[in-house]
């Protein structure tokens, strides 16, 4: 690709480059300088000195958990919706009887590792038994430690 | 490229020898898994051919067995730095499907969301167009405004990346109180920061060398590649989805649509940089006229399409995004699900820009085009 210019426009042309150039990257430089020297202008967060100031905001999907009491009753039913909902088989819900023969729910196995925190699980939920809590630091080296079971207790039904 | 005067040509060797090289899969400056298969004529490009598929993950099939709401989610994984805005792509061609409206606050929700969406994109390219070029500084540049969108979006979503936000009939919470004095605080600093961050760059002679001339794509070329977003634009075509078949509410803004007409390298990136100043003047039309009252989502029902075919079309921030859903029977499940993505037919068009063009300007015209391989090979 070759440009229709004179060899003298080619040399003006050059000249002024010359110029301009290195005025460009003062120019440059100079906003680097700023940036670099104003502290109003740092927006890094020091993490993990301010492990205990930071705070999730409210809607933050962290791991799955159960909502429970004080005595540690939860509101599941074990309908299964939140095991249909989940894109991934995270939620392997275990119903079972109560001594009145009626569904309970057994056991709430949560598969943490195939969980990409969707929230759709939640947002399924008809009766509000779980919720995602603002936990980010998650990770762990023994991987059994990942697979869990939510509820402390049988479910009221 | 004009870098040599007219009588200066050097004279080419006589007995060159064509040789292969591999460029990527694992090459920080093909922006992912791709992999570049270039032949080359000593340090010119004579031809290239694109390989994909490294990450395919055959999302399309995956939808198959998926319920309409969980492919919502999947759309997250898609154009990871426009999340959002995939989002809205989907839920559209639902809403059509179910035929549910969208209250006025819930589309001015979703526009803002955009908006931030696509600044938050163009700011990834500003970044990684600086750090191709070998700016480093840039890289954080960018980095340091998209942090701040990123943290808007997880206050109002609950995450930053994979959003997962928008629902058939609006979204799936309210916006939280300080969202608009957030957004308002945030486009005032990126004002100030855009203005220095043009200094920067925009006037740089490093930049102007390497970008103008290169990469040239003609209308013509531009249009039958089917590229579509700034890559087009940028050509001279004025096409922009918000405008010739507005979606949402964005017939009721005022906004223009930058057009540049060179088609190389420079133009790609001023455009760009148009288009975050544009997104600026939607965000604050809409925080004036936000409606403060009001419901933000439509009654909720559950997401059933009826039996048909279903067809909507956004534009993210890199360009056409369409969604096509086949219900074969009336349920929760689709029959199929198609992804029109604005980044493959640009990769298609990079043989045509680089030909001809040193192995250099391959990294240049590659971050031009901003093109994220998950996208492509989904």
């Amino acid at each position: 690709m070759q440009e229709n210019i004179t060899l003298i426009q080619y040399f003006k042309r050059y000249l002024k480059r010359c110029i301009t150039g290195p005025w460009s990257l003062m120019c440059g430089l100079s906003v680097s300088l700023k940036y670099f020297f104003d502290p109003r202008r740092i927006v890094t967060e020091q993490y993990p000195e301010n492990r205990k100031t930071l705070k999730m905001h409210e809607r933050f999907r962290g791991r799955l958990e159960m909502i429970e009491d004080q005595d540690g009753n939860n509101l599941c039913t074990a309908c299964g919706m939140c095991e249909r909902a989940c894109p991934n088989a995270s939620i392997n819900v275990l119903a079972t009887k109560n001594i009145a023969g009626k569904k309970v729910l057994g056991r709430y196995i949560y598969h943490f590792a195939s969980c990409t925190q969707c929230g759709l699980c939640v947002e399924a939920c008809p009766f509000g038994a779980i919720r995602m809590n603002q936990e980010f630091e998650v990770a762990t080296t023994d991987p059994n430690s990942l697979e869990m079971i939510l509820n402390k207790k049988e479910g009221q039904g | 490229m004009p870098t040599l005067p007219p009588g200066f040509r050097l004279q080419r060797e006589t007995n060159t020898e064509e040789f292969f090289i591999n460029m990527g899969p694992q090459h920080p400056s093909t922006h992912g898994a791709l992999r570049l298969a270039l032949r080359m004529d000593g340090e010119t490009i004579v031809e290239l051919v694109p390989h994909f598929g490294y990450i395919h993950r055959g999302m399309e099939k995956q939808a198959e067995s998926m319920s309409y709401l969980q492919y919502i989610a999947l759309s997250d994984r898609q154009d990871y730095l426009t999340a959002i805005q995939n989002n809205l792509g989907v839920v559209i061609a639902l809403e059509k499907g179910m035929n549910v409206g969208v209250p006025e606050k819930g589309e001015y929700i979703r526009v803002m969301l955009q908006e931030l969406g696509r600044i938050a994109s163009h700011l990834v390219f500003f970044g990684c167009f600086g750090g191709d070029l070998g700016g480093q500084t840039c890289l954080l540049f960018g980095f340091k405004e998209r942090e701040m969108i990123h943290d808007i979006l997880e206050e109002v979503t609950g995450s930053r990346l994979t959003t997962n936000f928008f629902r058939p009939g609006g979204s799936r919470y309210d916006v939280p109180e300080t969202f608009i004095p957030r957004v308002k605080a945030f486009l005032d600093h990126l004002e100030d920061s855009m203005r220095d961050y043009e200094r920067f760059l925009s006037k740089n002679i490093i930049v102007l060398e390497r970008s103008i001339g290169i990469g040239v794509l003609s209308k013509e070329d531009a249009i039958a590649y089917g590229c579509s977003g700034p890559v087009l634009r940028a050509s001279g075509v004025n096409f922009d989805v918000r405008r010739v078949n507005p979606y949402s509410i964005y017939d009721q803004f005022d906004f223009d649509i930058p057009v540049f007409h060179n088609g190389d390298c420079y133009d790609r990136y001023k455009i760009r940089i148009a288009e975050i100043h544009e997104s600026m003047k939607i965000l604050r039309q809409c925080i004036d006229k936000f409606p403060k009252e009001g419901p933000w989502r439509s009654k909720e029902k559950p997401v059933r399409l009826p039996e048909g075919r279903y067809y909507s079309e956004i534009e993210t921030a890199k360009g056409l995004y369409a969604t096509y859903v086949v219900a074969a029977t009336t349920g929760e499940k689709p029959y199929r699900i198609h992804t029109r993505g604005p980044s493959f037919p640009h990769i298609a068009a990079l043989n045509k820009m680089a030909q001809g063009h040193k192995i250099s300007d391959l990294v240049t015209i590659m971050a031009t085009l901003d093109p994220v391989i998950p996208e492509i090979d989904r």
